[in-house]
């Protein structure tokens, strides 16, 4: 294609060695690109320098509290669900100094160079239409509420998104039933769809955004033809097909609310380890507490904001012990929190259905089995007490 | 700003290996600012000065398994007006207190050659027991870092910043990959955070030296490593180390026969 940029909406066709140099031109403007790779038995999200660092010929077995890393018969570079841990770790990182500060002759002063140093510009590649949809989620959350969190708020600002629409869906994955999925539809830079048989292996691509565009036009690339935008569309709505679980959302919001005392709680409760794991995996999780730490010499003090969980004793402790001290009281939490207040706090489900939560947690439970099995009887009494269990 | 009196430091040792201990000395880059900061008043494994007491900061490593500990560490309390017990001897019983689920007398015959020179107490109990504990920080060892923030926090006259949270927790902080997801039995979700979840970051399960965190389901992990391919006699012998008489640790121990 020559001259100028292609219009946001663009399709367009990239080779394998279109997709090189996007790495490339990524990291030529300054970006640190993060994609999948294979480290420890799975594919994170990492450090991506090269095309040899994606997980060629690789894909994720994944159900409730299980996860397997498996060859695949081809060499399809996204040709797995998703990462143990969401892109969520960069923008709204597990560990954050908020100040430091030093003892002065009358007081104390703030340390000006001890802010976080300036965080890198991130690029993320292989986002799938799920976090898309969790990034836009926390995007509320944090930044435009009242109360911004500014370092989110940078960290957003300068990031790159090239989407992938989904190959497969993973055992665990029901974004299908929460309207996020499979096919990304919007909030990205560019997008891909990586299509692949035994004679050719290429990428349709979508600009979604004028940087998006300007990347695109940096790259070889011809015109997708109709043909290719038919396989792509058959990709994903292959995938939109074989979804490993359900959740159906019909009034699901009301029936959590009007059942704080389903004998449900119990029983989850006897299995629920409160070890969090589902909380730090959900890609629009986002609470945190912060530790005050000061030196041996009460010289210099800092503040350090890290993740918490509602799963934690700590989390509710208010003066003279914990609200919620019961793990029953702290899954029905959760669970009310991501599929029910979560819509009357942001207007969306907190849950987009990427079914980590489910794969991460070391017992297998299953956000949608213990939603059904609420719907499947629910309380007849009108009770709402959400106090103390 | 005038000049403050140093608050004065004692390091006391009941039944233990020094392991807790030396994770003081091990404070390289700090222990000259910890010296500075307090008056190491009796700390025998470091000096040889052991001034009297009281104290202001007590640190107890080591359980109770004497007839003459359980009165001397009466005698540290009463000269301590702050007293942290150090480690999962002093907070749990430690290894020793395998000895509350047999018959001492016969690990004393098996170990010692002349057994009737030996005095000890049939159990092997935690301070706590014995008398009132301000803090207690967990670990086999204790990790390095948490005790320094608890001498901070004692300084500054500030709550020390331990989490009482899971080692799940401290694997995805650091974005450790799960390894009981991937088949490997686990002990984190039922143990107390502390060491920054070391060995699932080398591939392995957690073994629980940091003893239970609050309301560990045990028995629901019991299972789920039952499913994984353990037998009842692993159950029975992973929840009976470093903290086999933690009360949780105790009951599932039993809970899986001998
Ligand atoms: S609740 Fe579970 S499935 Fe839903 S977004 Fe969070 S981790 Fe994913
Ligand atoms: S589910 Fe729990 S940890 Fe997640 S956002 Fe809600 S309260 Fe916070
Ligand atoms: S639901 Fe699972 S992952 Fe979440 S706290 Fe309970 S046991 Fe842990
Ligand atoms: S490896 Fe162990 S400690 Fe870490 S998250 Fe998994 S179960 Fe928890």
């Amino acid at each position: 294609m020559a001259g100028g940029e292609p219009p946001i909406g663009t399709q367009a066709m990239l080779s394998l060695d279109g997709l090189r140099a996007l790495i490339e031109a990524l990291a030529e403007r300054g970006y640190q690109v993060l994609g999948p790779t294979v480290r420890d038995g799975a594919i994170v999200y990492d450090e991506v320098a090269k095309l040899a660092d994606l997980p060629s010929g690789w894909t994720d077995q994944q159900d409730a509290g299980r996860y397997r890393l498996e060859r695949r018969t081809d060499n399809a570079l996204f040709g797995y669900a998703v990462g143990p841990q969401s892109w969520r770790r960069f923008l709204h990182p597990p560990i954050e100094r908020m100040w430091r500060a030093h003892r002065t002759e009358d007081g104390f002063a703030i340390d000006a160079t001890a802010v976080e140093a300036e965080p890198s510009k991130f690029a993320f590649l292989g986002v799938r239409a799920c976090e898309i949809h969790a990034i836009a989620i926390q995007d509320k959350v944090l930044v435009e509420g009242p109360y911004v969190d500014t370092g989110y708020q940078r960290r957003r600002r300068d990031n790159f998104l090239v989407a992938v629409n989904c190959g497969q869906a993973g055992g665990t994955c029901f974004c299908a039933s929460m309207n996020t999925g499979p096919k990304v539809d919007a909030g990205f830079d560019l997008a891909l769809t990586e299509l692949l048989d035994e004679s050719d292996h290429r990428f349709l691509i979508e600009v979604g955004s004028v940087a998006g565009a300007e990347v695109l036009s940096a790259l070889r690339h011809h015109a997708a033809s109709p043909e290719d935008i038919a396989a792509a569309d058959a990709v994903v709505a292959r995938t939109a097909g074989s979804m490993g679980r359900v959740l159906d959302t019909k009034g699901l919001k009301e029936l959590l609310q009007s059942n704080p005392t389903h004998p449900r709680w119990d029983d989850v409760a006897a299995r629920c380890l409160s070890c969090a794991n589902c909380t730090m995996v959900c890609p629009t999780c986002f609470c945190t507490t912060v530790e005050d730490h000061s030196d041996l010499t009460g010289q210099t003090a800092e503040r350090v904001r890290r993740w918490d969980s509602c799963f934690t004793a700590d989390f509710s402790w208010i003066h003279g012990g914990s609200v919620r001290p019961e793990t029953k009281s702290r899954y029905r939490q959760w669970i009310t929190h991501k599929l029910a207040s979560w819509i009357d706090q942001f207007g969306t489900s907190g849950c987009v259905g990427c079914g980590r939560c489910v794969t991460w947690c070391p017992v297998g439970i299953d956000i949608t089995v213990e939603a059904a099995a609420i719907r499947a009887t629910p309380a007849t009494s009108t009770e709402t007490d959400h106090g103390r269990t | 700003m005038a000049e403050r009196r140093r608050p004065r430091l004692a390091v006391w040792k009941f039944a233990s290996c020094d392991g807790c201990q030396l994770s003081l000395l091990d404070c390289e880059d700090e222990l000259l600012a910890v010296a500075d900061a307090v008056e190491i008043a009796y700390f025998p494994e470091a000096s040889s000065v052991m001034a009297k007491g009281p104290y202001d900061l007590s640190l107890v490593e080591g359980s109770i398994t004497t007839a003459h500990d359980a009165e001397r560490v009466h005698k540290i309390r009463r000269q301590s007006k702050f007293l942290v017990t150090i480690g999962a001897c002093a907070t749990a019983g430690g290894i020793q207190a395998l000895r509350n689920f047999a018959d001492v007398n016969e690990f004393v015959a098996a170990v010692y050659a002349s057994p009737q020179y030996i005095k000890t107490l049939a159990t092997s109990t935690p301070i706590s027991s014995h008398v009132k504990v301000d803090f207690e920080l967990n670990g086999c060892p204790i990790d390095r870092s948490q005790l320094l923030e608890v001498i901070s926090a004692f300084l500054a006259g500030r709550k020390p910043a331990i989490g009482n949270h899971t080692v799940c927790i401290e694997c995805k902080l650091r974005g450790t990959v799960c390894v009981m997801v991937q088949g490997t039995p686990c002990l984190g979700p039922v143990t107390h955070a502390g060491c920054g979840a070391i060995c699932p970051s080398f591939n392995r399960g957690c073994y629980g030296c940091f003893g239970p965190k609050e309301r560990p389901n045990t028995a629901s992990l019991a299972a789920e490593w039952l499913k994984l391919g353990a037998t009842p006699r692993d159950l029975h012998r992973v929840f009976r180390t470093f903290n086999a008489a933690a009360e949780p640790f105790r009951q599932e121990a039993d809970a899986h026969g001998d």
